[in-house]
């Protein structure tokens, strides 16, 4: 193991007293704060959300962190996204103006809003509610609803994935959103999570939790954010609870700056004929990894996965997910497209299980690819694991260049090489908005992939 | 208008065209036949400026412009529109954003405003009676899932909105009905006038029933064997084109 020492000025860390470039530097250093961290929330100590914490610390204090040698991690090396010298929590508390950051939220239409800045709620900034249904936040939860943490706090994620188990391991701040029976929340809820500058290189790890109750309604729009110039590591988890009957449209944003990575676990139960619509929308980063997994645990649920990835420069896109049929009669469907140029690197692995009793599983799953450039790439694995008989699955992936024809076509109706382009760019990647429900979401993705594309286009996309 | 001279063309080292002589003036109507294989879909391609193939010799004009200098949008922006055999399904972009952003890439090009959203509006709104077309094709994406008859139709509906001066139409009846193929040549005359030239391109005489040509050229292994009148059209239609690949053979 090697010890490189780093040279910098200027900082004044507490903790660690050490500064090294390695993983075995950044456990160390997890596993120091986590005993601050412990401290820190000394009168939970005993609760039941904290022994979860604590054999969520043992787990990843066992595995650390993924390797190439990890099947799940074989196509994309997070080390070099490690060897940060993180802090874990932030010095100092920074605010943020709303006009500042008005960019970033959905802000022509009325929405709840959960705003946190630097993993702290900013009741500035968000509109919370309790009336019918609870937009809240993670740490009112853990104070106010035992029953909730019970219920279902680390019940979603994988307790072995070692990522998800830091998170849980400092789970205390993020989204808490409870849609309760029969109640659909009459606005979307957005989700922000602000980094801001604090001239270190910033480790994050917001945890939200959301839970629909049977016949329960809602539409959440989920983003991370940098607002600083040194770089930002997020290991964000969500678990997503869909009662039975409940209909949940989730989107999440990810067009963060390139000095930040993002690490997204996701994880989604959905019980009897709930329906549960996924939109994965990677613009930024330098490194996103989504591992996003759906349990369907009853019959009849649905489950959409639609993702749009437009990345270019040395950016990185990871999506891993899962749909695992363990019923009969559930419906998934995924659709991932992807456009990759410059370097740009691209991982899609679909995983879909339909265990030996899930009989009448629907599983379908499409990956369209483009590549602009001979150094852009993309891993594209499909994985079925069917052990029913009576099922309909299928999968797809494709990975291609533009259309000659098509581009001709274009070029012959005074359409400029760059636009029909754009254009048929455009036209490819969008089908990968035909989920989202909120207008001006859609418009603002629309604007988003025409600026990914670099070119004015002549109508509103 | 349009001057091809001695035009030899071809795709990987095969020539497909050996030596096209061919001129179209404004206000006319030229016919091209052939039997399959002739060379006519590559003539078209080469006019409006698929870079596929490659001219080794002879030259093409419009207005007096070399065209070999021009990209294909830039032939489009001087006027040139070709009416695709088979026109490509482009999902996601529906048939009025297609248009606006070609109506208005043209009129930037020639230094033009863009137009403005009602006069285009209205302006789609005519040309679709014309070509009696109903109005939900605006916003369905372009080509996708549109019958053959449906496409070709788009395709004279596009180049009524772009008003070129040489509009060449590439088998435009292959996969019409009779009815279909009464509004589109019904469409097409109402686009003709003295300043701008069709060519029309088709295997089969019952086109030219509808839009009538003032000159029938027959198209035969790359070179233009026979040109004539109107007349010339029904006499493929009765004999076939055996007559002419004999006449081709003992010239």
């Amino acid at each position: 193991m090697s010890w490189k020492k780093k040279v910098t000025t200027g900082s004044n860390r507490k903790l660690p007293p050490f500064n090294f470039l390695d993983l075995e530097a950044l456990k160390d250093k997890l596993e120091s704060s986590f005993l601050v961290f412990e401290n820190e929330v000394n009168g939970e100590r005993n609760s039941y959300a904290h022994k979860i914490r604590q054999e969520a610390f043992k787990v990843f204090e066992e595995k650390g962190f993924p390797t190439k040698r990890d099947e799940e991690w074989k196509y994309t090396n997070l080390k070099p996204h490690l060897k940060q010298d993180y802090r874990i929590f932030p010095k100092e508390e920074n605010t943020v103006e709303f006009k500042d950051v008005k960019r970033f939220f959905l802000s022509d239409i009325d929405t709840y809003k959960l705003v946190f800045i630097d993993g702290i709620y900013s009741s500035w900034l968000s509109e919370t509610t309790h009336k019918g249904f609870d937009v809240c936040t993670f740490s009112s939860m853990l104070r106010k609803y035992p029953e909730v943490v019970k219920d279902y706090f680390n019940q979603a994620l994988p307790k072995e994935e070692s990522l998800a188990a830091i998170n849980t391991a400092f789970a205390r701040e993020g989204a808490f959103i409870r849609i309760k029976k029969n109640k659909t929340a009459d606005k979307p809820i957005q989700v922000i999570f602000f980094t801001t500058d604090h001239q270190k290189e910033m480790w994050m790890q917001p945890r939200n939790l959301i839970v629909l109750e049977e016949n329960a309604e809602a539409q959440i729009v989920e983003r991370h954010q940098s607002l600083s110039s040194h770089e930002v590591f997020s290991n964000s988890a969500t678990e997503i609870f869909a009662g039975r009957s409940s209909r949940l449209h989730y989107y999440k944003i990810q067009n963060d700056q390139l000095n930040a990575s993002l690490v997204d676990n996701t994880s989604v139960k959905q019980y009897g004929n709930s329906s549960v619509r996924m939109g994965t929308f990677t613009f930024g980063n330098k490194l996103v990894r989504n591992n996003l997994n759906f349990f369907l645990e009853e019959e009849h649920t649905e489950t959409h996965m639609d993702g749009i990835t437009i990345i270019g420069e040395n950016q990185t896109a990871d999506h891993h997910t899962l749909a695992d049929h363990k019923v009969p009669n559930c419906y998934s469907n995924e659709l991932y497209k992807g456009v990759y140029d410059s370097n740009a690197h691209g991982v899609f692995n679909g995983k879909v299980m339909v265990h030996p009793n899930a009989q009448k599983t629907n599983a379908f799953q499409s990956n369209n690819n483009i590549l602009l450039t001979d150094k852009a790439s993309i891993d594209t694995k499909p994985q079925l694991e069917i052990y029913a008989d009576d099922v309909q699955c299928s999968h797809g992936c494709t990975i291609g260049q533009i259309d000659e024809d098509a581009l001709f076509y274009l070029n012959s109706r005074g359409i400029p090489e760059k636009e029909a382009k754009a254009l048929l760019l455009y036209a490819f990647a969008n089908s990968g908005l035909r989920n989202v429900k909120i207008d001006e979401l859609q418009k603002k993705l629309n604007r988003l992939i025409a600026r990914k594309l670099s070119v004015e286009l002549d109508f509103d996309l | 208008m349009l001057k091809i001279d001695n035009l030899h063309a071809g795709i990987e080292g095969n020539e497909i065209l050996k030596g096209i002589n061919l001129q179209v003036n404004p206000g006319e109507v030229h016919a091209i036949m052939g039997p399959n294989g002739s060379g006519k879909s590559t003539l078209s391609s080469i006019i409006a400026g698929k870079e596929d193939y490659e001219i080794t010799e002879g030259h093409l004009d419009f207005e007096g412009e070399d065209l070999q200098d021009l990209s294909p949008e830039e032939r489009a922006h001087k006027g040139i529109f070709l009416s695709f055999q088979y026109p490509v399904e482009i999902p996601g972009v529906t048939v009025t954003n297609f248009l606006k952003t070609a109506i208005n890439e043209i009129r930037k090009a020639r230094g033009e405003e863009p137009m403005p959203a009602n006069v285009m509006l209205k302006m789609m709104r005519d040309k679709m009676s014309l070509l009696e077309m109903d109005k939900g094709f605006l916003s369905r994406s372009l080509n996708e899932g549109f019958s053959g008859g449906e496409k070709k139709r788009n395709e004279i509906f596009q180049m009524a909105m772009l008003e070129p001066k040489l509009a060449i139409l590439d088998e435009t009846d292959s996969g019409l009905d009779i009815d279909a193929l009464r509004i589109v040549a019904n469409g097409v005359n109402k686009l003709k006038g003295k300043d701008n030239a069709i060519v029309v391109i088709t295997h089969y005489q019952r086109l030219l029933d509808y839009i009538v040509p003032d000159y029938v050229h027959v198209l035969f292994d790359g070179k233009i064997v026979k040109s004539g009148s109107k007349e010339l059209a029904y006499e493929l239609e009765e004999k076939g084109y055996d007559w002419i690949k004999q006449e081709a053979a003992t010239l």
